[in-house]
């Protein structure tokens, strides 16, 4: 392929083509409208089909519907419509099925600011829905990174079963850049290989890796799925002795795969006492001052968060064990900075954010390096 | 009265749905439930929603359907339990969604029949949107919604279809809301086939049921039951056997209701039981094919 100017949206419509996404639902929302738009030109050219439903609750059900039918699943919205999908984000997890949710933050709460940038929706990725579950989330600092993380978004979610998260922002989203896309044919993502006959068939059996293949419906392997804790068979149960083993499975199988889920870059300097940690379209603004303050002697470390859920606390530890500063850059009130604090304590941690739609500037985080 | 009015005798079936009743593995329809599900149901005996399963395991079977083709999808509620005991492709979803959730899996695998179960609530509160805007698109889908015009799961609150004066946990001096006709809204909103029937005249269900899963389009059949349990006691209607009684004499076909005078159906105050539409509308997914075809360069 071709150097191309593209969005960061663009990108993330080419990624999901890319990684075999032939299902979309959706509903209009800024900044992640393009996102729709692409994939409504695109996916037919592919065989692929296009949706827009009612609203963004119905367009995370219609993807869970979309992906027990077989084909790879996504949708994409933004604050509003992210908080709508809760429930049904919640639903996906228990239910272990596989589908990627790309939220391109925009100011909030409510209707906020909706052509504003923001990283508001870190902890509503986490814990947006109800109850304990694990979740994947992914955010990336350019548009090239745009397309690469869809393409890991559907991989991690077919290997693990499970939502993945693309947390993006609208700096992220709208920004163009030059990219050279990778070769569509030779990417490959994870599928599932079932051996057992369909008699034996446990849709949610405890494997040792903690992820049961998924045949999709009408391939005659029949089985239950519900949102209600349930047991092997997906059968309903409140059988503690049911109920308990399938908890662990499930809250643990991230865990079990942890290594490969983290992804991130770190930027470290000989003799550095102070670091930077930051993510998606403020890691930029970081990075621009970690080349400043370089550039004027200082020694600065830096650790930019591409896997921000699971939170990556052993590299977090590390980072904060060797630094007497930390230096936390993000768009929201601190919502990162809560994890880093919790894993690397609060004495270490200076928090440099801004939510009233204004970018973090690298002056900012310069400042708090001399502070 | 129609023909195929069926007895009471429905009741007595509901309440056989225990493995240890002999006639479990003698009936070949019930081939149709799981086995490995532990029976009983979750259902108070008596409940309606039993007969309601009956006839949808009668109607795929006299389609001649396999169990691999047909996935059943729930929303939740007491009827939205329905499809856990049955040997399809099960998916028991969130309260209101099961259209959006059939919608996904109806357009990844347009060839499986795809019927999705629920409440009033369920259907019409909740999942309101989802049921109208299901209709406009024509998705070859199933909805079959047992009304029992009230919310039975959590205990008897007034739903779209509970009756004025009717009282319920929220409505405890009479519920001032108009309820929803369900097959007129499904007709506005775009259905292909509508139709109505009780859970008193199962065979009749059987028969919509069949006709409904058989339809490529937007197909609705609203089964009419009741929930002895929390409204019948809240408005003294007397036992499930008295209930289904009053489902026998308060509706009417649709045939007998044709013939009555224009005073007289202005007077009427029965349920009308019946096919309200069977009509050729273009299927959504088969909509979609065809744009497929003409976007990568073919005709249609
Ligand atoms: C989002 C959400 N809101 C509320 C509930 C609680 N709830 C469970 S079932 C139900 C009503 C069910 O009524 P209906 O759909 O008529 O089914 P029935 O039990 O009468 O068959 C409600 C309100 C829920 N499970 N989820
Ligand atoms: S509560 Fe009502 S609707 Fe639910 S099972 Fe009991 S009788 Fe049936
Ligand atoms: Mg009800």
């Amino acid at each position: 392929m071709t150097v191309q100017l593209m969005q960061g949206n663009e990108a993330i419509g080419w990624g999901a083509i890319a990684a075999g996404c032939r299902f979309y639902a959706g509903y209009p929302i800024t900044p992640s409208t393009e996102v729709a738009e692409i994939l409504a030109r695109e996916l037919p050219k592919v065989g692929g089909k296009f949706i827009q439903m009612e609203d963004e609750i119905a367009s995370m059900a219609a993807i869970i519907g979309a992906r027990l039918g077989g084909l790879k699943s996504m949708t994409a919205t933004s604050g509003p419509g992210f908080s709508l999908m809760q429930e049904n984000i919640g639903y996906a997890a228990i239910a272990e099925i596989p589908c990627v949710v790309v939220d391109v933050q925009r100011l909030g709460p409510s209707t906020g600011q909706p052509t504003a940038p923001s990283q508001g929706d870190v902890m509503q990725a986490r814990w947006g829905t109800h109850g304990d579950h694990p979740i994947i989330a992914l955010a990336p600092v350019s548009v090239r990174q745009a397309f690469d993380l869809t393409v890991v978004a559907f991989d991690m979610s077919e290997r693990y079963r499970t939502p993945v998260i693309l947390l993006t922002d609208e700096v992220i989203g709208h920004m163009r850049e030059p990219v050279e896309l990778p070769d569509f044919s030779k990417i490959q993502i994870f599928e599932h290989k079932v051996t057992e006959p369909p008699e034996e068939y446990k849709a949610f059996r405890n494997t040792p890796d903690g992820v049961p293949p998924l045949v999709p419906f009408g391939q005659g392997y029949r089985y239950h799925v519900t949102g209600l804790l349930h047991d092997e068979l997906g059968f309903p149960t409140q059988r503690i002795d049911e109920i308990d083993p399938w908890l662990e499975r499930v809250n643990t199988k991230l865990d079990k795969h942890i290594d490969q889920i983290t992804l991130l870059a770190e930027d470290a300097q000989d003799g550095a006492r102070v670091g930077l940690l930051s993510y998606g379209c403020t890691a930029r603004a970081a990075r621009h001052a970690l080349k400043v303050a370089r550039a004027r002697g200082l020694k600065v470390d830096m650790l930019t968060l591409y896997t921000i859920w699971p939170f990556p606390e052993k590299q977090v530890e590390a980072f904060g064990e060797r630094l007497d500063k930390i230096i936390v850059a993000e768009m929201n009130l601190g919502q990162l900075a809560y994890e880093v604090e919790r894993v690397v304590g609060r004495k270490k941690v200076v928090r440099v954010t801004r939510a009233n739609g204004e970018m973090v500037t690298p002056q900012m985080i310069l400042d708090a390096m001399e502070g | 009265m129609d023909d195929h009015i069926l007895e009471a005798h429905e009741l007595e079936k509901h309440e056989a749905l225990i493995p240890q009743a002999d006639w479990f593995n003698r009936s070949e329809t019930l081939q149709k439930l799981r086995k490995n599900k532990k029976f009983p149901t979750i259902w108070c005996s008596g409940c309606g929603i039993g007969v309601v399963m009956g006839a949808l395991i009668r109607a795929i079977d006299h389609l001649g359907l396999s169990n691999d083709e047909v996935a059943l999808v729930s929303g939740i509620g007491c009827t939205a339990r329905m499809p856990v005991y049955m040997d399809f492709n099960t998916l028991h979803t969130t309260h209101g969604r099961a259209l959006a959730f059939a919608t996904g899996l109806k357009i990844a695998r347009p060839d499986m029949k795809v019927i999705a179960i629920m409440g009033d609530g369920d259907a019409l509160a909740i999942g309101g949107n989802h049921f109208i805007h299901a209709a406009r698109r024509n998705l070859g889908i199933t909805a079959l919604v047992v009304n029992n015009a009230i919310y039975g799961m959590t205990g008897g609150q007034y739903s779209p279809t509970t009756p004025i004066g009717g009282r319920a946990t929220t409505a405890p001096y009479g519920n001032i809301e108009p309820p929803f006709p369900i097959c007129e809204l499904a007709i506005a909103a775009g259905a292909s086939y509508v139709a109505r029937s009780t859970v008193y005249h199962a065979l009749e269900l059987d028969k919509f049921l069949a006709e409904a899963i058989a339809k490529d389009g937007f197909s609705v059949v609203e089964a009419v039951s009741y929930c002895h349990t929390t409204y019948g006691r809240f408005n003294r209607l007397g036992t499930a056997a008295d209930m289904m009684r009053a489902l026998k004499d308060n509706t009417i076909a649709q045939s007998a209701y044709e013939r009555l005078t224009p005073e007289e159906k202005a007077a009427n105050t029965k349920i009308v039981r019946g096919k309200f539409l069977d009509v050729e509308r273009p299927q959504y997914t088969v909509a979609y094919d065809n744009l497929i075809t003409r976007v990568q360069g073919g005709e249609k």
